[in-house]
């Protein structure tokens, strides 16, 4: 399927993805934000700099797809205190890049997002590069792989409980 | 209120029962708690653990103040000040790294690690000069327990051990979980911020009353056994160790069980090289009495807080913003149970923990909550009346009661008290 798409039609793919999921994410849509992953989903926010080993040290989030799965149950409870109410989202997706193939087929893409938060607390505002791997399943685009490297990570950070 | 009361007037705020809630909002009371709390008794820093090698450093706090932890090349352990002798500019402005001395980046003065100056730039102009009346300032006095560095800015006064009192067994708990009885701290800290007042924190790692509540939709979709530990039936005590220092005991109910690993939520066949180890260490027995008990839960007062799996490091910033250094519990000789401890700290705790963030919307609501005037008090009276004392003389209740924040009061307002 890759192979037969132009690189603009693949870019075209890959950004209506990106823009959906930022959607999803912005409106609390967790089941269907959830049904963006694959079943071998890795949802991974570094602390700390951004290429720590998250087997060896700690991370804000480091999900296998069974606790993204926890995660999104957690929310649906409508008890999640912090997101009682849920936080007020925007976020705006940019310089979306497709990388160097993978050896799985996987798409490797990577943009920045700028996140406004507005919540009891007060008005927050995230920054992050994004790396995605991505993979047809089904004919449709999947996540397999989201990595959000928060340009703050090495400070202390809010509480950050919505889908960053 | 923006007035600091005298030594005679903390009793109108502090009563057995109940605290004036100004006491988390007032600026003016923050301060004096720096002084009369954060700069004066046994504050915990860091683990020796974390500068393993001669010249490792890394950067630690005591309230505001930045304290670089050295270990120096005689491999001893200083908590030096990071702000130049010279004219203030901080000395070292990464976390962490190796170094034998910190060259001031302003007009380049150079510290030896254990404080020492060693040179400055032009040294032409410094006749007469006494080098030695010039170091980094350091944390008056340093005293490590099994491992966890504190420090006090008084020259005087309790000793560490004093200090720590009944709830240094507490740590002697907690080290055995290694093979090879040694706590490592390795994984890096999440450093989570929150607008509340810090005893907000420390009141809260002890308070068994609220987990039903707060964590209710974490225990609901987890099927974790954790929410019964706090539930209405459960035997599991609250402790005051004095001096501030309390615990929840939860050993009455793994006792119960009677079934290794389980305060874990875990077993030993799921952990075969981690059991072995501790059963060659310790015997079969004790290995089994260990493993059935489980780790701790205790604040030691006013910024450690082991919590079974973790280990917290409270730091207040300002009268409303706070800091939650948090890690994992890393135990020497204990490859595979480590693993599982930082899957589960990763999962549980930091600024998207699936039960910390909603410890830290709780203290935050309840610093907003502070500032409405009426009515006045925090009340703290819960479970009062069933208070007992237990084998050794400590006090203690049920595990949804109030002993370890009135605990916690009596003691604070014993050191508010003195000049
Ligand atoms: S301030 Fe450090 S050398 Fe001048
Ligand atoms: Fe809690």
């Amino acid at each position: 399927m890759l192979s037969r798409e132009s690189s603009a039609a693949l870019m075209g793919a890959v950004t209506a993805f990106i823009y959906k999921e930022a959607r999803l994410q912005d409106e609390h849509a967790y089941e269907a934000w959830e049904a963006l992953w694959t079943d071998d989903g890795i949802y991974w926010v570094p602390a700390n700099g951004d290429d720590i080993d998250p087997e060896k040290e700690m991370s804000v989030i480091y999900d296998n797809r069974s606790r993204i799965s926890l995660r999104i149950k957690q929310l649906l409870t409508g008890k999640r205190h912090t997101q009682t109410p849920q936080s007020r989202l925007r976020r705006l997706v940019s310089n979306i890049e497709l990388l160097d193939e993978q050896a799985s087929g996987d798409i490797s893409v990577a943009s920045n997002s700028m996140v406004f938060e507005s919540s009891l607390r007060d008005d927050t505002i995230w920054a992050a590069r994004n790396e995605y791997r991505l993979r047809y399943v089904d004919g449709e685009l999947r996540m397999a792989y989201k990595k959000v490297i928060l340009v703050n990570n090495e400070k202390a950070l809010f509480t950050l409980s919505f889908l960053i | 209120m923006n007035v600091v009361p005298r030594a005679s007037q903390w009793g109108e705020l502090i009563r057995p029962d109940r605290v004036h809630g100004s006491l988390y909002s007032d600026p003016a009371i923050f301060e004096a708690e720096l002084q009369n709390i954060w700069y004066r008794i046994w504050v915990y820093v860091g683990h020796e653990s974390e500068v393993p090698n001669a010249n490792d450093y890394v950067v630690k706090s005591i309230g505001p103040q930045s304290v670089i932890m050295t270990r120096d090349e005689q491999g001893k352990v200083n908590l030096l000040l990071n702000r130049c002798s010279h004219r203030g500019n901080q000395v070292c402005s990464y976390d962490r790294g190796n170094a034998r001395s910190f060259t001031c980046p302003f007009h380049s003065w150079t510290f030896a690690n254990d404080g020492r100056l060693v040179g400055y730039a032009f040294p032409d102009g410094y006749e007469g000069q006494d080098k030695s009346k010039l170091a980094l300032g350091r944390v008056t006095r340093v005293q490590s327990y099994r491992g966890f560095v504190f420090g006090s800015f008084a020259a005087e006064g309790p000793t560490l051990e004093e200090h720590l009192g009944g709830a240094a067994e507490t740590i002697d708990r907690l080290v055995r979980f290694s093979p090879e009885g040694e706590v490592e701290v390795t994984a890096g800290f999440l450093k989570h911020r929150v607008k509340a007042n810090w005893k907000f924190i420390l009141e809260n790692e002890c308070d068994g009353y609220h987990p039903a509540f707060v964590h209710s939709s974490i225990f609901g979709v987890a099927d974790s056994a954790i929410g019964k530990l706090y539930g209405g039936a459960s035997t599991a005590v609250t402790r005051d160790y004095g001096n501030g220092h309390t615990e929840i005991d939860l050993r009455p109910e793994f006792r119960k069980r009677d079934a290794p690993m389980s305060w874990f939520g875990t077993t030993e066949e799921r952990l075969p090289d981690y059991t072995a180890r501790m059963k060659a260490a310790y015997g079969d027995q004790k290995a089994r009495e260990i493993m059935i008990d489980g780790t701790p839960h205790v604040m030691i007062f006013p910024n450690l807080f082991i919590a079974e799996i973790q280990m917290f490091v409270i730091q207040p910033l300002a009268v409303d913003d706070s800091v939650q250094h948090v890690t994992a519990l890393q135990f020497k000789g204990a490859p595979d149970m480590n693993r599982r401890l930082r899957q589960q700290t990763m999962g549980s705790v930091g600024p998207a923990g699936l039960l910390l963030a909603d410890d830290s919307e709780m203290y935050e609501r309840c610093h907003r909550g502070v500032l409405a005037r009426i009515p006045e008090w925090i009340f703290l009276g819960r479970g009062e009346r069933r208070e007992r004392r237990d084998e050794l003389g400590f006090k203690v209740g049920h595990v949804t009661d109030e002993i370890p924040s009135r605990g916690i009061w009596s003691h604070y307002r014993s050191l508010m008290e003195k000049p």
